[in-house]
């Protein structure tokens, strides 16, 4: 069967700086998968290869088998790639409702209407709720972004890539900044994403990773450096070496 | 589920909605001697109104506004000085459909960029036009620009009224009240939900799919379609047109009043002309010579106190309450 998403043969640099090196990669349908790596490892980048942000220098990138490489960004979200950032993106002067709206009025093609008002679009505003609602948002989706706690924010972040109902979602360190007290809204948010999303996760959290991920990809200067089920990777010594540290240990 | 319902009741009409265009008939009839002034009062409220578009809702900050406007009061000008094309409704249409082509034509190129650069290119962009008003001075009448046009009845019916502009002022509020119901139908659409997107985060947009830079030309064309109207009122409610109509002051003096108003609010154009215009009466009584540095003074409070304007400073207020 063919992997939702692949990559040939990746490879990506600014100008004597490599930042993707022959990278072959597979998420499986509906996949949990991690991608770990030391900071600078070209985790984002990957990422913005795959979105279409970036273009790689050669290599291809396959979509459910299709060759996606030359299509632009928008074109790969339409067929079903939607992304979270590091660094939140959000409408911050909007409200939360608006937010996942907007995402939601671009996937339905509905975007780009002057004669309706987006608050008659029944269908739009249903699946925002019903999205923000999943979030356990609801009781927020009328206040600003910008007057979100933190943690509730990246959820918002989440929210939005929903709207597009993608087939892959890949998520950029979804719990970077969030204090740990909060971390467990997000922690249960990414279990109860819908089983036939394939997920693909940067994380740095690697509580967040083993309890998450069934498949760890690790990323070491731009080159896949070991991949394998979880224990496989914290049995893996180099890896340990190179990036776990302590962590499993704690 | 109250916060849905919020957003699915934004785009209904208010009863306080009545209350600009209640006044401006009242003013109508309370104010018989004061409707040049009224008439100069509802184009400027037009015009803030285009600007807010642009810059309220799409988040597309120029300062060579006053080109669409010019393009507008020019096109009215020229149709009824060499063609003698003095029908006034087709010639507000002609307006609209030069500055849009215009915007069109200039945004297709200016909207590459953003920030300071889009800043500069805007200006860049109303400069060369008033230069080229100024040298084709066989069309447009160069420095001195065109005195002493007129123009038909309205609908055949109405003549323009000379002495009082009591026929101007109607029409200008019913031309205002006609783009007004478009420009509300528009900010509260999918269309304009996706235009304030862009306006709060342009990365997000790309990465939700949308075709931004569509977005933002049709917008800055709709856009200078408003402020070509506003332009045409202009030249057919004064009967003349010059170079006044397209320079820096007039595209300043426009985002002045939207700022002092409030952007991204439409009645923020109301409210900053209204402001304006009689702070500039109140200013020019006390001192003759240097009104403008009130109005400087004033614009620094407001960007240091009042972020949203006038109007902003009123939310506020009511949130407190």
């Amino acid at each position: 069967m063919t992997a939702i998403l692949e990559t040939r043969g990746v490879y990506k640099s600014f100008g004597a700086l490599e930042v993707a090196r022959e990278v072959n990669f597979r998420l499986e349908r509906g996949a949990r998968h991690a991608l770990i790596g030391p900071n600078g490892a070209g985790k984002t980048t990957f990422l913005n290869l795959l979105t279409g942000f970036l273009a790689p220098s050669r290599g291809s990138v396959l979509l459910d088998g299709d060759d996606v490489t030359a299509l632009p960004q928008a074109k790969r979200v339409k067929r079903g790639i939607a992304r979270t950032f590091q660094i939140n993106q959000l409408f911050r002067g909007l409200t939360v409702l608006e937010n996942v709206c907007i995402a939601v009025s671009e996937r339905l093609g509905v975007a780009g209407n002057m004669w309706r008002a987006a608050g008659r679009r029944t269908d739009v505003l249903d699946e925002a709720m019903r999205l923000i609602t999943m979030l356990k948002l609801a009781h927020q989706a009328g206040r600003r972004v910008s007057e979100l706690p933190y943690g509730q924010q990246r959820l918002v972040e989440i929210a939005i890539a929903l709207g597009l109902a993608p087939r892959v979602l890949l998520l950029d360190e979804p719990a970077a900044g969030i204090p740990s007290a909060e971390s467990h809204i997000l922690l249960d948010a990414i279990a109860g994403l819908p089983g036939d999303i394939a997920v693909l996760i940067i994380e740095h959290d690697m509580d967040l990773v083993f309890r998450f991920a069934s498949r760890i990809t690790v990323l070491v200067s731009g080159a896949v450096y070991a991949e394998g089920t979880p224990p496989q990777i914290a049995a893996n010594r180099d890896v340990r070496a190179i990036y776990l540290g302590g962590a499993l240990d704690a | 589920m109250n916060d849905a319902r919020w957003l699915a009741e934004r785009h209904r009409l208010r009863w306080w909605e009545a209350l600009p265009w209640a006044a401006g008939i009242a003013a109508f009839f309370l104010f018989p001697n004061y409707l040049a002034f009224g008439t100069q009062l509802l184009i400027t409220i037009l015009f803030a109104l285009s600007l807010d578009l642009v810059l309220g809702y799409a988040g597309i900050v120029t300062l060579g506004h006053a080109a669409f406007f010019g393009a507008g009061a020019y096109t009215v000008g020229i149709l009824a000085q060499h063609f003698g094309w003095n029908e006034p409704l087709s010639g507000l249409a002609a307006a609209g459909l030069v500055a849009a082509a215009i915007g069109l034509a200039s945004g297709l190129v200016l909207l590459r960029t953003h920030g300071l650069t889009l800043l500069m290119v805007t200006l860049c962009t109303m400069t060369l036009l008033e230069q080229a008003a100024n040298m084709g001075a066989q069309w447009t009448g160069g420095f001195d620009g065109m005195p002493g046009l007129s123009f038909g009845k309205i609908l055949g019916v109405f003549s323009f009224d000379v002495l009082y502009f009591r026929t101007q002022y109607l029409y200008a509020l019913a031309v205002l009240f006609l783009c007004f119901l478009f420009m509300r139908m528009l900010v509260h659409s999918s269309f304009g939900q996706s235009l304030t997107g862009i306006r709060e985060n342009v990365l997000r947009m790309h990465a939700v799919g949308a075709p931004v830079r569509r977005r933002l030309v049709i917008a800055y064309t709709l856009s200078a379609a408003l402020a070509g109207i506003a332009g045409g009122l202009f030249t057919q409610a004064t009967g003349y047109v010059n170079l006044a109509a397209l320079g820096l002051e007039r595209a300043a003096g426009v985002l002045i009043i939207l700022i002092l108003g409030g952007y991204g609010r439409m009645y923020g154009a109301f409210v900053g002309a209204i402001a304006y215009l009689v702070l500039e009466h109140l200013l020019a009584k006390v001192y003759p010579t240097a009104w403008q540095l009130g109005i400087g003074l004033t614009l620094i409070v407001v960007a240091l106190y009042a972020r949203n304007g006038i109007l902003g400073l009123a939310e506020r207020a009511r949130q407190r309450a």
